[in-house]
């Protein structure tokens, strides 16, 4: 199958029923239970820094741990599986002093995942597709790191966008799709989104892309100030394939930020809340049937077209999304009045 | 909610260094803290979007434009709106476009250098997601006539449809306004051909709008604002009608259509519809009788609310913060009911929610608020008696919705945001336990343990009140009292109460406040059945705060104190000869109250009543204008009785000495010769890495090194203090003017900082004998010099005050004191040092690196230890630790 047959298949899937997403690779991961000289492996075994916590780096060190996990949640239901590659920019990598690594690191998690989810199309014969996972870097465009001195930045948007520019262009012989997630500074969403425009043209081939943002308290706002309306007001030029919520809060917590967006998104909507909000110890213990409960009356209140889960999440939660979502009708994109659309902090509407 | 307009899109246009002269002032001078606060009135004022414009020869506009926007970003009040990035250099508008997280504006794009920059730069506004402005402009010039502008803007409108796939709702075309009534007849249908241009451009081109700026259109009649307000009133009426639905306006230069004088209207009308050949000469003949006339209705009183019945009455006083009537009114309801607690659970409480509801919905502000307390509080006293009878009688115990213990910390005397918290506290029904100011852990933890407390509240103004917050909760924690804790005051922020006071308390929830609207919402969660979900939810945030701080801060890059100092402020001191005081030594002086009141700046009096806005523009906001105009009001009446009653004695001592920059230090000498040294003052430098060549600054950068003979001045003024008033109105269970009092004092001393200032660089320094500044130049700091205050940005040294007060003999000469955190009596007092260089300007040190502390200890002849207290709000890392390489 050809990337535009699967998104094709894909497409007229989600005319039928909600898709299903997997869930979090660091739970996975964390499971693994993994030493440093895990992390290393034989590769890395001298170099200079620790690298345990580096989860991306497992894709060469140790890519049949990864493929397996890919593989769990495809046998979970899942329809799109992320690549294990959140953290494969130079920006982010250079934490571990890895950024010459960054290219290969996504190169090699995109291509895992494909393996995985040709294998299960073979098995199967459903299409099962790869989203080539973009996460936010450590770095914020939006705000100083420095309270004395708002107008300071540690890093720009050239930076930020040629460091996503590259991961995409490793990625790309091999993934369906791209999810631009977990954003909490819109401004390197938007440098993302500008890094995809500018790799179509340079590759004259359009990979359709998911933004999902994230909502980091119960104010409703991202870190960067935006409430969910005015998010998807400034990402809305990528045209997505699908725009939504991850992360941050527990599924109860995020219902109301998700509705918002799914009452003024004209395309698909996805969400893949953690698993609960973290206990004290800052672990996640909502059960999948918790989970799935709410996830659930989601898509039968027809809030959703793709589901799955972030923090927290295993193949026992993703199977239980699917279970519960089974039957629901995937939500129809609004369709809206034609008006200019922009927005600061704040949503802000002009109709024609 | 969704900023929705489907009539007309109001833009700010102060934010323009083309438009706005003080704008342009700051923005070269690269004071972008106060060019943002120029940003937050005109959103305040209903800007719906703000033009951002940085087009000026002189200045480096890409980088302009990009500091300024990453400055608003932080500004939730000004970042709410969506920005209009403006210039006519495109590296400008996509240096914007790299810096805005929204979907911004681009004004502007067009065909002036032909269709490929054109196609290009549309493309890339696309790829970064912006709106487009386009003008009326080809590769032939400006269109003047309603045809050429139409034609041009069907053509870009096809390629940019057509070619480039740009969405026709994200076009705005502007088909130039031009000035009319400027005496050359071709110019006299411009107007027209706008208006013309806009109804063919909204029927023939779907999807689009019509945007532009709309002072150009009165530029002849500069100076003359009535006039001119009309024409921009008369021209958007018509230009609305047409289509326009977009518009660079400044809100106060409008009129409303309806309200201007016939006359006028007609004669402005002639002139933007070119209705007669003599319309300009007609209008401009007209003109001078409607130039400085302005606008002034007397309100007279409504009375009509008497009418209704006793319970009406109450409410109506008690909304509108009426006192007059209000015991017999009260009377009234008393005998009418059975008990006296029966009138307060009945009318005076709906009348209170109603206020809470209004308060809550934004509709009604702090100082009505706090007026309509007064009156509740006079109601109860009146009951008071009758109550503790009924008690007597029957011996019952009153019920409150909760108890609270309010203090401000030792070593501090501000007191005026802790009243403002009591008394909204208070009106919502729960009993406050008011501890004053300077008040010991042990007092108030003793406290609240006797008076069994469900919350206890602190507040604090300066620095070192922060630590003493910090041990508040570390005695809380060891004595294992469960208490939730309240943080609030002006230094006080989330990031604080996250880092330095959460981790020290388990046993209780701390929860930072930051103004008194939000305290009742606070204390009501935490005695609410809810409250540990609560304490849980708040203590998350402060450690995500933490975490997000500990990120922040390691990633930020400074320089050692060495390399910075390599790279401090300097000048060609040879060419450069400081002025030499006009009367060197102490004096001291009496202040007369009468000459302070013009030099008072009312904006951050607004301010302590979290009326957020600019003096005067806050008087016409249209949300907050009234309670504004009141509170305004009130303060005159008073500020009136203060000088004709004396109440307050303001006086001030100034001093200067010989003194020369001796590293980061002042070496000050007892001599002219400088050879006999009399104290120093030690200074702190930047250490944040800089993006651009800007210094590295240290305060005393300023002051001449050895061999350039030079001076340093220090003063400490008071507006001086009146227990009695205070006492007064204590008694009378008047909040209100109690802390009107207060806060008109603080305006007092600052005017008499800003007074003195004056009178120094006039008379006694005498380096600008003939300066003649307006108050708002003033406040804008337009003169030479600085008078940097020990305790804020560019010293956070609070301990410096001891020297400065010893040198000026503060104590013997105006029975000015410091208390043990170095906090000032009497509380409304200012004090802080002189510098003459005409180059001198405010700063920040910013965070210091370890190297510095440990020098600075040195210097100072402290322990690390020591000096690391005194500077811990400063640190860039955690004493103790181990610092990484």
């Amino acid at each position: 199958m050809t990337r535009q047959d699967r998104i094709q298949a894909l497409s007229a899937l989600a005319e039928d029923r909600i898709l299903i997403l997997d869930g979090a690779m660091g739970t996975q991961i964390q499971d693994l239970k993994l030493d440093e000289d895990g992390y290393r492996g034989a590769r890395f075994a001298d170099w200079a820094q620790p690298v345990k916590g580096n989860n991306d780096l497992l894709n060469l060190t140790a890519p049949e741990a990864v493929k397996a996990i890919h593989t769990a949640y495809f046998e979970a239901g899942a329809d799109i599986v992320e690549t294990n590659t959140f953290s494969a920019t130079t920006i982010a990598q250079a934490d571990y002093a890895m950024e010459h690594l960054a290219a290969e690191i996504a190169a090699e998690g995109a291509r895992l995942a494909r393996e995985a989810a040709d294998e299960m199309e073979a098995r199967t014969g459903t299409p099962r597709a790869v989203a080539g996972a973009i996460g936010p870097t450590n770095k914020t465009l939006s705000i100083s790191p420095d309270v004395n001195d708002p107008g300071y930045r540690d890093v720009d948007f050239d930076a930020v966008h040629q460091a996503y520019l590259e991961q995409a262009r490793a990625m790309a012989p091999y993934i369906d799709l791209l999810l631009v997630e977990t954003v909490f500074d819109t401004l390197n969403a938007k440098a993302a989104i500008k890094a995809l425009i500018d790799l179509a043209q340079e590759t004259g081939e359009h990979i359709p892309v998911m933004i999902s943002g994230t909502i980091t308290d119960r104010s409703g706002r991202t870190l960067s100030g935006q409430t969910a309306e005015a998010f998807w007001y400034s990402v809305r030029h990528a045209k997505p394939w699908a725009i939504g919520l991850n992360c941050a809060l527990g599924a109860e917590e995020l219902r109301p930020y998700l509705a918002e967006i799914s009452r003024v998104a004209d395309t698909r909507v996805i969400a893949y809340p953690n698993a609960g909000l973290p206990n004290d110890m800052g672990e996640y213990d909502e059960e999948p049937h918790e989970t799935a409960g709410h996830l659930s009356e989601w898509a039968a209140s027809g809030l959703v077209n793709i589901l799955g889960g972030c923090c927290g999440t295993t193949p026992d939660h993703i199977r239980a999304i699917a279970n519960g979502s089974k039957g629901a009708k995937p939500r129809n994109p609004v369709r809206r009045e034609r008006a200019m659309l922009l927005s600061g902090l704040e949503p802000f509407e002009l109709t024609a | 909610m969704t900023n929705s307009a489907s009539t007309f899109v109001n833009i700010g246009e102060r934010t323009n260094v083309t438009g706005s002269a003080r704008f342009r002032r700051l923005i070269t001078e690269g004071d972008y803290a106060t060019a943002v606060s120029v940003a937050r009135p005109q959103v305040e004022n209903g800007a719906q979007i703000i033009d951002v414009n940085m087009d000026e020869g002189l200045l480096d506009s890409v980088e302009a434009m990009t500091v300024f926007l990453r400055m608003i970003a932080g500004e939730p009040d000004v970042a709410r709106v969506p920005v209009m990035i403006d210039s006519s250099k495109w590296e400008v508008i996509e240096a914007g476009l790299k810096n805005v997280q929204g979907k911004a504006i681009v004004n502007s794009i067009s065909l002036k250098e032909g269709e490929e920059p054109f196609l290009e730069q549309a493309q890339k506004c696309l790829a970064y997601g912006a709106a487009v402005v386009v003008m009326a402009f080809d590769e032939t010039g400006q269109a003047e006539t309603a045809e050429r502008k139409f034609e041009i803007c069907q053509r870009a409108y096809t390629l940019l449809v057509e070619t480039v796939g740009f969405p026709p709702e994200d076009i705005i075309f502007d088909p130039n306004i031009f000035a009319v009534a400027t005496g050359i007849e071709e110019h006299d249908d411009y107007a027209v051909a706008f208006i013309e241009a806009t109804k063919r451009i909204r029927a023939e081109l779907p999807g689009c709008h019509v945007s532009g700026g709309l002072s150009n259109i009165s530029f002849s009649f500069r100076g003359n604002e009535p006039v001119r307000r009309a024409m921009h009133s008369v021209f958007l009426y018509h230009a609305v009608k047409a289509g326009m639905d977009m518009g660079i306006v400044n809100a106060g230069q409008l009129d409303i259509y309806d309200d201007i004088e016939d006359e006028l209207r007609d004669l402005v009308e002639d002139v933007i519809l070119n209705r007669r050949s003599d319309s300009t000469e007609r209008l401009l003949a007209a003109a001078e009788r409607y130039r400085g006339q302005g606008k002034g209705a007397e309100l007279t009183k409504d009375m009509s609310w008497r009418e209704g019945d006793v319970s009406e009455r109450l409410k109506h006083a008690l909304v509108h913060g009426i006192n007059e009537f209000i015991v017999e009114d009260t009377e009234e309801a008393r005998q009418s009911v059975e008990r006296p607690l029966h009138v307060i659970e009945g009318p005076l409480m709906d009348g209170m929610n109603v206020v809470g509801d209004l308060f809550g919905d934004g509709k009604m502000f702090l100082p009505q608020v706090v007026k309509s307390a007064r009156v509740m509080k006079q109601a109860v006293a009146h009951l008071i008696p009758f109550m503790e009878e009924e008690k007597a009688a029957a011996g019952e115990e009153a019920r409150s919705a909760g108890k609270v213990i309010m203090a401000t910390v030792k070593g501090d005397v501000h007191d005026i945001g802790k009243n403002i918290v009591g008394v909204v506290l208070q009106c919502n029904g729960y009993e406050v336990v008011d501890l004053g100011v300077m008040v010991p852990a042990e007092v108030i933890l003793e406290t609240a343990k006797r008076e069994n407390a469900d919350v206890i509240g602190l507040s604090g103004l300066i620095t070192p009140s922060l630590d003493e917050m910090v041990f508040v909760a570390a005695e809380m924690e060891r004595q294992g009292i469960d208490i939730p804790l309240l943080i609030g005051g002006a230094t006080t922020s989330p990031a604080h109460t996250a880092v330095k006071i959460d981790p020290v308390i388990d046993v209780a929830p701390v929860v930072h406040v930051l103004d008194a609207s939000r305290a009742v919402g606070v204390v009501s969660k935490l005695l609410s059945d809810d409250r540990e979900a609560y304490a849980a939810t708040v203590k998350q945030d402060l450690a995500k705060i933490r975490e997000r701080r500990l990120a922040a801060r390691a990633s930020k890059k400074r320089l050692p104190i060495e390399a910075a100092r390599a790279k401090g402020w300097d000048c060609d001191w040879s060419a450069y000869v400081p002025p030499a005081p006009k009367s060197p030594g102490v004096q001291h002086f009496d202040i007369p109250l009468a000459e302070l009141v013009e030099y008072i700046d009312w904006t951050p009096f607004f301010f302590t009543w979290e009326l957020k806005g600019t003096y005067p523009s806050i008087l016409d906001d249209p949300a907050r204008g009234e309670a504004a105009r009141s509170l305004f009001k009130d303060a005159q009446e008073m500020l009136k009785q203060i000088v004709a009653e004396d109440w307050l004695n303001p006086r001030g001592v100034c001093g200067f000495w010989p003194a020369q920059r001796d590293g980061d230090d002042a070496v000050l000498f007892a001599d002219e010769e400088r050879t006999i040294e009399k104290a120093r003052f030690y200074g702190l430098r930047q250490q944040a890495a800089k993006d651009s060549n800007n210094p590295h600054v240290s305060q005393f950068d300023f002051l001449a090194p050895e061999g350039t003979p030079d001076w340093l001045g220090g003063f400490a003024v008071t507006a001086g203090d009146n227990p009695e008033i205070v006492e007064r109105f204590e008694r009378e269970q008047d909040d209100y003017n109690s802390i009107l009092f207060k806060a008109l004092a603080d305006r007092l001393a600052e005017a008499a900082a800003e007074w003195l200032h004056a009178k120094v660089r006039r008379e006694h320094w005498g380096y600008a004998p003939d300066e003649a500044f307006s108050n708002q130049e003033l406040i804008a700091e337009a003169y030479d010099g600085i008078r940097p205050a020990p305790g804020y940005p560019s010293q956070p040294d609070h301990t410096e005050k001891r020297t400065l007060f010893q040198l000026l003999e503060a104590r013997e000469r105006i029975g000015m004191d410091l208390t043990n955190s170095f906090a000032m009596t009497p509380a409304s007092s200012v004090s802080g040092l002189y510098l003459s260089h005409p180059d001198s300007h405010y700063f920040a040190v910013g965070r210091i690196l370890r190297d510095q502390v440990e020098d600075y200890a040195k210097r100072k002849g402290w322990t690390v230890e020591e000096a690391e207290r005194v500077l811990a709000p400063v640190l860039d890392y955690v004493p103790g630790t181990p610092v990484a390489a």
